[in-house]
């Protein structure tokens, strides 16, 4: 016995021979993981279809940055760098693990091209990669079994804890790197006890320390040991194979599809149905999802591909109050339905009415479609489209709560959720002081180059005209040529659509639409973002669509505006990110640079800002319902702000104003914090 | 099984109009208005429907009123009632409460209906044609309900009692009952489900139809009339507080202190 056997050519007992043990496992380790795959590609193949092969561009940029790159990772630094570690790890030792598993029956396999030089380089950087995936793993579980960070609590109506099947795993991820390591070590021990050659092992890596450690073993104990742990490492890994579908490390198999496939379009809601026009509304049977197979193939894959991380619901402002919402949950309970309804084995289940069996309705409706959750989760998982489904069934069954279908049959009848006159639309340009500086063109008959789309609450509510009224002074000051749509405009529906009110949506938009379309205009400007979104992602083939901030930016640097220097240089000014402007459509710098351009203006940031930014309550047909909650989102808000060490929010949608505003007072703060439109803020430093 | 009937009125919807007197004084001016179902029918619609998911049978819905009172028969078709009788004439214009029970009657004594259901009253109404209904169809009567119990050959019925106590009663069927908002959570109704039911025939039915004496019912049968349709002169005593809800808030704090309520 010159050199250690590998278990290609040991034989048990000296006659059984390994090799043979070496041929099996494999082979029934990936039936196994065959068939386990295919019961759970069932559901998939039932579920509705999903259009996620445009973009192709955009999806690969997706798989380098957010899958290869994990960048989304270090937004939470601890795990996000343990991940990276593990992640990495695993792409560099997949390499190894599929030689070795070769090497059970061919001796010294060694995969092509990694037989030279670039074999050396390898073995080196694996060998570094094995210890710091295990040194990754041991933090990650003293921190998951022993310091238990909250978000991976599991509330009681939930169910049972998840730490044990996350300590668990990092036991079977750390068994395989030791037995790997274990494995080489072994072998270099025993030569260099044979022969006093010394192999060049990478320092302070597991093979360089196991060694050392085992330099004075016999060498019978090393060659049984030898193969012990090449066993050990072929029994983990396939065990391991066939264990990732069974439960949250499904995601290192489906990770690389569900960020190839996740949402491209920000701002953007599904279809009823892919494939089916708007004009063909009518001949779909039921509508959004109402039994677990509604759910579109990629929605269904998110359910597979979660990771538990809890980080969508520790952004979740719903959460964050206390309503009964938790998207980690939305997630997790689909997924226990899936694997309840399709065994490994046996009969498929039916699923039931999802809003009563596994969700509350309640649940559903807590939403505020911030998008804080989706704009976190490192697998692209979403959760707006699911929403907006889960709703659609809920309306298509009548199951809307009372305090719901008020606003929502004022809109059918009078296109905006107060149940105001049509007629009354445009009394806010009445007002006889603004009236006599700035006179407002009806497009109904006026003809104008742009179009100022109010939408209801700026339209309608006494408090928030003001908005309207400073939006046409800055215009006017712009020297923008504008009008508005007065009695033709109806509400943008950018909620009714999320509230899964889908022809009623479509209504308001056709009329809009054609309203618009008939003035001729060449770009519309609105003040409002969720009116901004809803016209420029979900509404089709109108003109040019911005955002009065973006115009505000623009003409600061031409310098068509000239601004005053601060009227209240002693405040504290602190810009909060309307959803529909920041998260949705990534305009987060235009109003913070018109902020800015005010000299002496004393602005400081959130902690949660930008895309991280905190929903302020929600908008449109939110402010109409009534959710169970300890407190409310605004109160946080302004907490924050008050944290900061901001007396004036300055934000730039008309809901944030009145939740901000709203909030300002139950938190007690009358007196030492305000709120302020951006428009208003802008319009007092006009030169 | 339970065969149902409710009886249901286009009115203008209080929530979306604002009311405002015609030129002539006599009336509504009805030019912008927007109509819906009455809430309290609405109401007694999806008790109907959760009845019937529960006992079988069938849900009709019936009004009396022009052709625009279809769009109301089709909203609670959407609900889920399985019928719809419109019961229109230019003969019935004009009717009072005894009038419009007397047309009500006629059309559901050629049916054979276990329960009927009324609204406790409409928003323009007097509350009047569940009660009479009753009496002239000879039929149990209960009103202002807000509770349904199914049993075999009665029903239990709750009231609301003035002080917030709660009865219970037994009746028999067939009966007349007069539903009280805050019986159930009625469910929605959107475009979606109109239209699904667009198509669905709703028979229309005429005094002859009916076999009812023309002068027996619209204008000319009936016993009761409008004189006058007013907004009340303020009384004595009343003022309306102006101004932004601040000042408003600052000026009824200031009277309240003024008489000592505060």
């Amino acid at each position: 016995m010159t050199s250690i056997i590998g278990p290609a050519s040991y034989k048990f007992f000296g006659i059984f021979p390994a090799a043979l043990l070496s041929f099996i496992l494999p082979i029934i380790g990936i039936g196994l993981f065959v068939y386990i795959m295919a019961r759970r590609i069932a559901p998939l193949v039932r579920a509705n279809p999903d259009n996620r092969f445009d973009h192709i561009g955009k999806r690969i940029e997706n798989l380098i940055v957010i899958w290869l790159g994990q960048i989304r990772q270090p937004r939470y630094m601890l795990a996000g760098v343990l991940h990276i570690i593990i992640f990495a790890g695993f792409l560099i030792l997949s390499v190894r693990s599929t030689s070795l598993v070769i090497i059970g029956f061919s001796d010294g396999f060694v995969l092509p091209g990694l037989g030279g030089g670039l074999g050396l380089v390898y073995n080196f950087i694996k060998d570094y990669a094995a210890t710091f995936v295990l040194l990754a793993c041991i933090v990650a579980a003293v921190r998951r079994g022993i310091y238990k960070p909250k978000r991976y609590a599991v509330p009681e109506k939930y169910g049972k804890d998840h730490t044990a099947e996350a300590v668990f795993v990092l036991g079977i991820i750390s068994t395989l790197m030791i037995s790997e390591s274990l494995f080489e070590a072994t072998e270099a021990a025993f030569e260099f006890q044979k022969t006093g050659e010394v192999h060049f092992l990478a320092p302070l890596t597991l093979v360089w320390l196991f060694k050392i450690i085992l330099s004075s073993v016999s060498l019978n104990v090393l060659q049984g040991l030898h193969i012990f742990v090449y066993y050990i490492h072929d029994l983990a890994f396939f065990f391991f194979l066939c264990f990732l579908p069974m439960g949250k490390h499904f995601h290192v198999i489906t990770s690389i599809f569900n960020v190839f496939f996740m949402r491209v379009r920000k701002g953007k809601i599904k279809p009823v149905k892919y494939g089916i026009d708007e004009d063909k509304l009518d001949d779909i049977e039921s509508f959004g999802v109402k039994k677990l197979e509604d759910f579109t193939w990629k929605h269904m894959l998110d359910f597979y591909s979660c990771a538990d991380c809890g980080r969508c619901s520790d952004q979740c402002p719903a959460n964050a109050v206390g309503r009964p919402l938790s998207p980690r949950f939305i997630t997790i309970k689909a997924r226990d339905l899936i694997f309840k309804n399709y065994p490994l084995s046996g009969e498929i289940y039916n699923s039931k009415l999802l809003v009563q069996d596994i969700y509350t309705e309640d649940e559903i409706w807590s939403c505020t479609t911030c998008g804080a959750c989706e704009e976190e989760c490192p697998l692209g998982i979403e959760y707006i489209d699911k929403m907006v489904d889960l709703r659609r069934g809920m309306v298509d069954e009548g199951l809307v709560p009372q305090s719901l279908q008020k606003p929502m049959k004022a809109l059918e009848k009078r296109g905006n959720p107060y149940g105001k006159m049509e007629k009354k639309r445009a009394e806010w340009t009445e007002d006889k002081e603004f009236k006599a500086l700035c006179p407002v063109k009806d497009l109904d008959g006026e003809t104008a180059d742009t179009l100022y789309f109010v939408d209801s609450i700026t339209s309608y509510d006494d408090n928030i005209q003001t908005i309207a009224r400073k939006t046409s002074l800055i215009l006017k000051k712009a020297g923008v040529d504008f009008g508005i749509l007065g009695k033709l405009e109806k509400d943008s529906g950018n909620e009714v659509l999320r509230f899964g009110e889908e022809m009623l949506y479509q209504d308001l938009k056709s009329q809009n639409t054609e309203a618009i379309l008939e003035t001729g205009v060449k770009q519309i400007i609105t003040s409002d973002p969720h009116a901004f979104n809803a016209l420029k992602n979900d509404y089709k083939n109108l003109p040019p669509v911005r955002h009065i901030s973006q115009v505000v930016a623009e003409k600061i640097r031409t310098g068509e505006l000239d601004l005053k220097p601060c009227l209240n240089p002693e405040k504290v000014y602190v810009y909060h990110d309307p959803c529909y402007l920041g998260r949705h459509n990534g305009i987060y710098d235009d109003p913070r640079q018109a902020l800015d351009a005010i000299e002496g203006l004393n602005r400081v940031e959130l902690e949660k800002s930008r895309d991280r930014s905190f929903c302020c309550g929600g908008g449109g047909l939110m402010l109409f319902y009534e959710p169970e909650e300890e407190t409310r989102m605004g109160v946080l808000r302004v907490n924050m702000a008050a944290e900061a060490g901001a007396n004036v929010i300055v934000t730039a949608c008309p809901f944030c104003l009145v939740n901000i505003q709203d909030a300002i007072k139950v938190a007690g703060k009358e007196g030492q914090m305000e709120a302020l439109d951006f428009t208003e803020l802008i319009e007092q430093h006009l030169v | 099984m339970m065969e149902i009937l409710v009886c249901v009125k286009r009115v203008p919807d209080t929530a979306e109009n604002e009311f405002e007197l015609n030129s002539a004084g006599n009336d509504l001016d009805r030019g912008d208005l927007v109509y819906s179902v009455n809430e309290w029918d609405n109401y007694a619609v999806e008790e109907a429907i959760q009845i019937v998911d529960k006992t079988g049978g069938n849900v009709t819905v019936i009004t009396v009123g022009d052709g625009e009172s279809e769009e109301v028969l089709r909203r609670e078709m959407a609900m889920g009632a399985n019928n719809g009788i419109l019961l229109s004439d230019d003969a019935f214009g004009g009717s009072d409460g005894k009038g419009i029970a007397t047309i009500l009657k006629a059309e559901i004594e050629k049916g054979k209906y276990d329960l009927i259901l009324t609204g406790a009253q409409a928003d323009e109404g007097a509350g009047q044609v569940g009660g009479m209904l009753a009496a002239m169809l000879d039929m149990p009567y209960a009103s202002l309900v807000n509770k349904i119990e199914v049993g075999e050959g009665t029903i239990k019925v709750g009231r609301e009692i003035e002080g917030g106590n709660q009865e219970m009663n037994e009746i028999t069927l067939p009966c007349v009952l007069s539903i009280q908002t805050g019986i159930n959570e009625p469910r929605y109704v959107g475009i979606r489900g109109i239209r699904k039911v667009a198509s669905v025939e709703i028979p229309v039915k005429s005094a002859s139809d009916l076999g009812l004496a023309a002068d027996s019912v619209g204008k000319t049968g009936a016993k009761t009339r409008r004189i006058d349709y007013f907004t009340p002169d303020m009384g004595v005593g009343a003022e309306m507080l102006e101004g932004s809800t601040d000042e408003i808030i600052a000026k009824l704090i200031e009277k309240l202190k003024a008489k000592g309520g505060l």
